[in-house]
C-alpha cells in the first residue's frame, strides 16, 4: 500500500465562482446579501415590503431561487425590482455558479444591493458560500424559538437574523420566547445583529431598513 | 443533501490523482468542520453509488469531524466547542473568540502498489 497527502479542498468549483462572484461586488462597489431560511417563514414578503419601502433611497435587485415556479419572481416584479428566477429542479440550495449566471442578466450597473433569496431550506445553503457581502438568516415565529439552538450553523455565520411575523405573537397561539433565540443566535455569534420585524404589518422593518442602507453607504465610499 | 456534490467532487479528484499515480486507489480519507459537517452514511451512500463502474469503486471511504476551536477570553484557554453548549470548560466563560471552522478537505489517498 502506498499513502500519499492529497490535503485538497473538495468543493473547489463552487469557490471558484464565489470567489469570482465576490470580486465583481467588490469592483462594482455592490452589496450582495444571500436570504437564508426555511420554506415559508416570510422571506418574499421581506423582500416586496422592503423594495417598496425603500424606492428612491436604494435601488434593489433580486435573484430568486426556487426548486420549481416562478412564483415568487412574479410577486417581485409587481414591485418593479428586476428579478432573475433560478429554478434548482430539486437541488436544496442555490450554487455560486449559478449566482454568476444570474448576474448577467440583472442591469447590476443601475443596482445599490443585490438580494438573493436562497432555496428555502435552513441546512444546506448555508453550505455553499455565494460570493455574498453576507448572510441574512429569517427565522419565523411560528418555527420555534429553539431552531438556533438546533441549526447553529447558519446562525453562526449570518449578519442579521430577521425573528419574523412577530405580530402573530399578540393573539398569544404562538410561544416562541425572542429571548431565547436572541441568547441562543449569540452563543455562537456575538455580532449577530437581530431584528425583530413584521414584514406583513411593519414592525420593526425601520431598524432592518437603517442596516441595509448603512451596508449600502459603507460599500460605496 | 449536499452530499452527493461532495461525492462527485470527490471521486473527481480521486480518480485524477490514481492517473498521476498510475496506481488504483482503496481508500481515502477526507475531513470537515463542525458548521460544514456531511452525514457520513449519506455521502458514502452517494460515494459508492456514483463511484460505480469508476477507478473509485470500492474505495473504502473514511471521515473525520474536526471539531470547532475557541480561545476563551476570560481564561486564555483554547477548547473544542460543543455547539449545543459553547462554554469553556475550565472556567465555564461563554466570552470566547471562534476559530474558522474547519473546511471539508481530501486529507489522503491509499493506493494498492505491486
Amino acid at each position: 500500500m502506498k499513502k500519499i497527502n492529497v490535503g485538497k479542498k473538495i468543493l473547489t468549483e463552487n469557490e471558484k465562482y464565489a470567489l469570482e462572484n465576490s470580486l465583481f461586488f467588490s469592483r462594482q462597489k455592490k452589496i450582495c446579501l444571500n436570504i437564508i431560511s426555511s420554506p415559508g417563514s416570510g422571506k418574499t414578503t421581506i423582500l416586496e415590503r422592503t423594495i417598496r419601502e425603500l424606492k428612491g433611497k436604494i435601488k434593489i435587485g433580486v435573484i430568486e431561487g426556487d426548486i420549481q415556479t416562478d412564483i415568487d419572481a412574479q410577486r417581485i416584479r409587481a414591485t418593479e425590482a428586476p428579478v432573475v428566477q433560478i429554478n434548482t429542479e430539486g437541488a436544496c440550495h442555490l450554487s455560486a455558479a449559478q449566482i454568476n449566471d444570474a448576474l448577467k442578466q440583472l442591469p447590476v450597473g443601475h443596482l445599490d444591493l443585490i438580494l438573493i433569496e436562497n432555496v428555502g431550506n435552513l441546512v444546506c445553503p448555508s453550505a455553499f458560500e455565494l460570493g455574498e457581502n453576507g448572510k441574512i438568516v429569517v427565522l419565523s415565529v411560528a418555527e420555534g424559538d429553539d431552531k438556533p439552538a438546533k441549526y447553529p450553523a447558519i446562525f453562526a455565520k449570518s449578519k442579521v437574523m430577521l425573528i419574523n411575523k412577530i405580530d402573530l405573537l399578540d393573539a398569544g397561539q404562538v410561544d416562541f420566547d425572542i429571548e431565547r433565540a436572541r441568547a441562543d443566535a449569540r452563543k455562537l455569534n456575538k455580532a449577530i445583529e437581530i431584528f425583530p420585524i413584521s414584514a406583513k404589518r411593519g414592525d420593526g422593518m425601520t431598524q432592518w431598513y437603517d442596516w441595509l442602507v448603512n451596508q449600502v453607504e459603507k460599500s460605496a465610499e | 443533501m449536499h452530499e452527493t456534490m461532495v461525492a462527485q467532487s470527490l471521486i473527481e479528484i480521486i480518480v485524477d490523482e490514481a492517473a498521476k499515480n498510475n496506481a488504483k486507489p482503496v481508500s481515502a480519507k477526507i475531513s470537515c468542520g463542525t458548521l460544514n459537517p456531511v452525514n457520513d452514511e449519506v455521502l458514502i451512500f452517494a460515494f459508492e453509488a456514483i463511484a460505480k463502474d469508476t477507478p473509485c469503486e470500492g474505495v473504502k471511504l473514511q471521515v473525520e469531524h474536526k471539531p470547532l476551536q475557541a480561545r476563551c477570553k476570560n481564561c486564555d484557554r483554547n477548547f473544542d466547542v460543543e455547539p449545543s453548549r459553547p462554554e469553556c470548560p475550565k472556567c465555564g466563560g461563554n466570552d470566547f473568540e471562534l476559530q474558522p471552522d474547519a473546511p471539508l478537505i481530501l486529507e489522503e489517498i491509499e493506493f494498492q502498489t505491486e
